[in-house]
C-alpha cells in the first residue's frame, strides 16, 4: 500500500509539470487554432529565466549585505519575476513569428514554431555554453515519512503551487473582462474580431499567460531537478502538448487532467513493466484514448465551438 | 531503366573521379601530420569534450615547442582537427567519416564515450585509419577491429572490480541497479555488474534492474522500486548530469543505502552539479587527483594552472592517448605522403607498443587493442575531492 501511494506521490509531481506546459498549449490552439511548437522552449527559456534571477538576487543580497529572506519568500519572488519576463518572451515570440503569419496556412505556423524552438536551443547553447548549470538550493528539503510513503517539502510545494497556477488561471479566463474576450475568440476565431474585441491583443495575452505557466513549471522543474541544460524542453514539451491533444483542444480542465493522467500512467507503466516500455505502453494508451475520443476528453470538432 | 543505367554510371564516374582526386593529391601534407580529435564539445556530456580538447591543446603546446614532431630525424608541423560530435552515436560516424576521408588525418583520436566509440571504431576500422579511444570501456569498441584501440581498462574487469568492493566494503548481498538502457556505457556495465554479482552472491541476489532512457530527468519510479527492493546497495553507471539526479531523488525517496558509481562519474563538473548529495560515496576510475604524485601530479598542476580546474580522468587518459599515438608515430619512424601507407604503418607501431608508461598506469596492448592495467576505487571527500582509497589489478 505503502509503495502504490509512494507511486502516487511520484505521479502528482511528474504529472503537475505536465499540466502546467499542457495548458499553454491548450489556451494558444483554443484562441488562435495553431500550436505553438516552441512552447516547450518556452519553458526552457523560463527555469533560466529563473535561474539567472535567483543568482541575481542571491548575489545581490550577499553583496548589499541585506538581511536574507526566507528561502520560500525568494522563491516565491523569482516565480514571479521569472513569470513575468518569459511572459515578455512569449509575446516576442507571438509578435515576430506568429502575428505576420495569421493568414499564411496552417503548416507555415507550425513551421514557425518549430523554427523559434530550434533558435532558442540554439541561441543558448551559442550564448550560455553547453556546460550545464545547477539551479541554486533556496530551500533546504526536509524529508517527513507518513505511514511508509516519503514526501519532501519541496514535492508538496510542487504540487501546489502548479495547482493554485491553475485554479487562478480558472478564475481569470472564467471571471474576468479579458478571460471573457478569450473566450469569445475560442468560440469564434473569425467573426469575433469584428466585434471589437482586438485579435492582436488577446493573442498577445494568451501567449503572456501559456508562456508566464510554463516560467512557474520551469522553476519547479528546475527544484526538482536542479540539472539545466538547452534541450531540457524538447522531451517534456512534446509530451505536456500530447496531453493537450487529450484534453480536448482547447480545454483549461482538459489539458490539467490529462497532464496528471500522463504523469500516472508514466509513473505506473515504470513500476508494473520494464521502465523501457514507459512511453511505449503511455503513448499506445493514449492513441486507445484517441481512437474512442478523437477530439480529447473535452474537446470538440473544429467546426463547432471550441471551449476554453 | 535507361535512366538507372546513366545514373549509375554517372556515380561510378564521379566514384573513380573522386578516388582518384584522393590518392593523386596528397594536398601537400609531407611536412604537416594531421591528427583528428572526435570529441562531445555540445550535448549531453560537454565537460568532457572539454577535457578532451584542453588536454590535446596541452600536447600541441609541447609539440610546438620543440619545434615539431620529429620522425626518422625529420621535423614535422602537427594540426589538431577538433570536431564536435554533440555526444550522438550519428555525429561521430559522420565525425569520423569527415576527418578520415575529407580532412585525411593519419590517427583519430576519440570518441569517448561508448556511445559513439562502438559506431565510429566501425567506421574507423572499414577506412583503415589508427582509432584510439581514450575514454570507451565497452568491449564493442575494439573488438574484432584491428585499427581500433584505446588506453582505459574494460567493462568486464571494472563491473567484478565493483562487484568485490562493494560485497567488501558495505557486507552487501543484495544490490541493485539503475542504468540507462539506451546507451552502449551503461548498459554494458550494468550488464557486466549484473553477472558478477550473481556469480559471487547467487541467482536473483540483484533484486532490483532498473532502467531509463537518455534524457529522462524523473526516476522516481525507478527509485520507489529500488527501495521497495531492500537493496543494500545502488550502482548506477551514469554519466555525471544523470548521477546528480539519481542521488538526489534517491536521497528524497529515502534510500539510505550507499550508491556505487564507475568511471564515468570522475568529471569536474560532478560536484558542481551534485553538491553535498554525492560526498561520501564511492566510484572506480582510472586514476585518482587528490594525492597523485611524479608525471602524474605535473600534468595535474600544469592543467590546473592553465584552465582552471583539477583535470578529470578524461583530460588525464586523453594525455595519455597523445603521448602513446606520438609514440606511435614516432617507432613507425617515416612519413612517405601516402597517407594509406603511412596509417597503416602507425597502426602496426601501435600494436607494438610495450609497457607504456603513462599517467593513468603501465600499458601494453593486448590482441583486440585494449591495455592491460590497474582500476583505482575513488572516495569522495567531504571537500568534494576525489580522494585515493584503493588500487585493484588485474590478476
Amino acid at each position: 500500500m505503502a509503495f502504490f501511494l509512494q507511486n502516487v506521490v511520484n505521479a502528482l509531481q511528474a504529472g503537475s509539470f505536465y499540466a502546467l506546459i499542457a495548458l499553454g498549449y491548450s489556451m494558444v490552439y483554443g484562441v488562435l487554432l495553431l500550436f505553438n511548437f516552441a512552447h516547450g522552449d518556452i519553458f526552457m527559456v523560463g527555469a533560466y529565466v529563473g535561474f539567472f534571477v535567483t543568482t541575481g538576487a542571491l548575489l545581490l543580497v550577499s553583496t548589499l549585505g541585506l538581511v536574507a529572506l526566507p528561502g520560500w519568500v525568494v522563491l516565491v519572488l523569482v516565480i514571479l519575476v521569472a513569470m513575468l519576463i518569459t511572459a515578455f518572451v512569449g509575446v516576442a515570440v507571438e509578435r515576430i513569428g506568429y502575428r505576420p503569419l495569421r493568414q499564411a496556412p496552417r503548416a507555415s505556423a507550425a513551421i514557425t514554431g518549430l523554427m523559434i524552438g530550434i533558435i532558442l536551443e540554439t541561441g543558448n547553447l551559442a550564448l550560455l555554453g553547453a556546460t550545464r548549470l545547477s539551479f541554486p538550493e533556496l530551500i533546504q528539503t526536509t524529508t517527513y515519512t507518513v505511514g511508509g510513503v516519503t514526501l519532501t517539502n519541496k514535492r508538496i510545494m510542487i504540487v501546489g503551487v502548479a495547482l493554485l497556477l491553475m485554479f487562478a488561471l480558472h478564475q481569470f479566463v472564467q471571471r474576468t473582462k479579458w478571460g471573457m474576450a478569450m473566450r469569445a475568440m475560442a468560440y469564434d476565431f473569425g467573426v469575433v474580431p469584428l466585434m471589437g474585441v482586438p485579435l492582436n491583443s488577446i493573442a498577445a495575452l494568451t501567449f503572456a499567460l501559456g508562456s508566464g505557466l510554463a516560467a512557474a513549471a520551469g522553476i519547479l522543474f528546475s527544484v526538482a531537478y536542479p540539472v539545466l541544460n538547452p534541450y531540457m524542453g524538447i522531451t517534456v514539451g512534446w509530451k505536456a502538448f500530447v496531453a493537450a491533444i487529450i484534453g480536448g483542444r482547447g480545454s483549461i480542465l482538459g489539458a490539467a487532467l490529462a497532464g496528471f493522467l500522463l504523469g500516472f500512467i508514466e509513473i505506473f507503466v515504470a513500476v508494473i513493466f520494464a521502465s523501457t516500455y514507459r512511453d511505449l505502453i503511455a503513448f499506445s494508451i493514449i492513441l486507445l484514448i484517441l481512437i474512442f475520443r478523437p477530439h480529447g476528453f473535452f474537446g470538440e470538432a473544429h467546426t463547432s465551438r471550441l471551449r476554453l | 531503366m535507361k535512366k538507372v543505367t546513366i545514373s549509375f554510371i554517372v556515380m561510378l564516374l564521379l566514384t573513380v573521379g573522386l578516388a582518384a582526386c584522393g590518392a593523386a593529391a596528397p594536398s601537400g601534407a609531407t611536412d604537416t601530420i594531421k591528427i583528428g580529435i572526435n570529441a562531445p564539445l555540445t550535448g549531453d556530456i560537454p565537460k568532457v569534450g572539454e577535457g578532451t580538447k584542453y588536454a590535446a591543446e596541452m600536447w600541441l603546446e609541447d609539440i610546438k615547442a620543440a619545434g615539431g614532431l620529429d620522425v626518422g630525424g625529420k621535423k614535422y608541423n602537427v594540426e589538431l582537427v577538433i570536431e564536435d560530435n554533440e555526444a550522438k552515436a550519428e555525429s561521430a560516424t559522420a565525425v569520423t567519416t569527415k576527418l578520415i576521408s575529407q580532412d585525411e588525418v593519419l590517427v583519430m583520436v576519440g570518441p569517448q564515450s561508448s556511445k559513439q566509440a562502438v559506431p565510429a571504431g566501425e567506421v574507423a576500422n572499414n577506412l583503415k585509419t589508427l582509432m584510439v579511444s581514450p575514454w570507451s570501456t565497452n568491449p564493442n569498441t575494439t573488438l574484432g577491429r584491428p585499427y581500433v584501440f584505446r588506453t582505459p581498462f574494460l567493462d568486464p574487469f571494472q563491473g567484478p572490480v565493483l562487484v568485490n568492493f562493494a560485497t567488501k566494503e558495505f557486507g552487501a548481498t543484495k544490490a541493485a541497479v539503475l542504468y540507462d538502457v539506451a546507451s552502449d556505457y551503461p548498459k554494458g556495465l550494468a550488464e557486466f555488474f549484473k553477472s558478477a554479482w550473481e556469480k559471487l552472491h547467487g541467482e536473483g541476489s540483484v533484486v532490483a534492474f532498473e532502467s531509463f532512457t537518455t534524457n529522462d530527468t524523473d526516476f522516481s519510479a525507478q527509485l520507489t522500486k529500488i527501495k521497495d527492493s531492500g537493496a543494500e546497495v545502488l550502482f548506477a553507471p551514469q554519466y555525471y548530469n544523470e548521477v546528480a539526479l539519481i542521488v538526489q531523488q534517491a536521497r528524497e525517496l529515502g534510500y539510505e543505502g550507499p550508491i556505487l558509481g564507475s568511471d564515468s562519474w570522475g568529471s569536474a563538473e560532478l560536484m558542481n552539479l551534485c553538491g553535498d548529495a554525492c560526498k561520501g560515496l564511492f566510484f572506480s576510475t582510472h586514476y585518482a587527483a587528490a594525492g597523485a604524485t611524479g608525471a602524474t601530479k605535473a600534468f595535474i598542476d600544469r592543467y590546473n594552472e592553465k584552465y582552471g580546474y583539477v583535470p578529470d580522468d578524461v583530460g588525464a587518459l586523453t594525455w595519455d592517448t597523445m603521448l602513446l599515438v606520438q609514440k606511435a608515430i614516432q617507432d613507425c619512424g617515416k612519413i612517405t605522403g601516402d597517407i594509406a601507407v603511412d596509417r597503416q604503418c602507425v597502426r602496426d607501431a601501435m600494436a607494438n607498443i610495450k609497457d607504456f608508461e603513462g599517467i593513468t598506469g603501465s600499458m601494453t596492448f593486448t590482441e583486440e587493442g585494449d591495455p592491460i592495467k590497474c582500476a583505482v576505487i575513488v572516495k569522495i571527500s567531504d571537500a568534494g575531492e576525489f580522494e585515493f582509497y584503493k588500487q585493484v589489478c588485474p590478476e
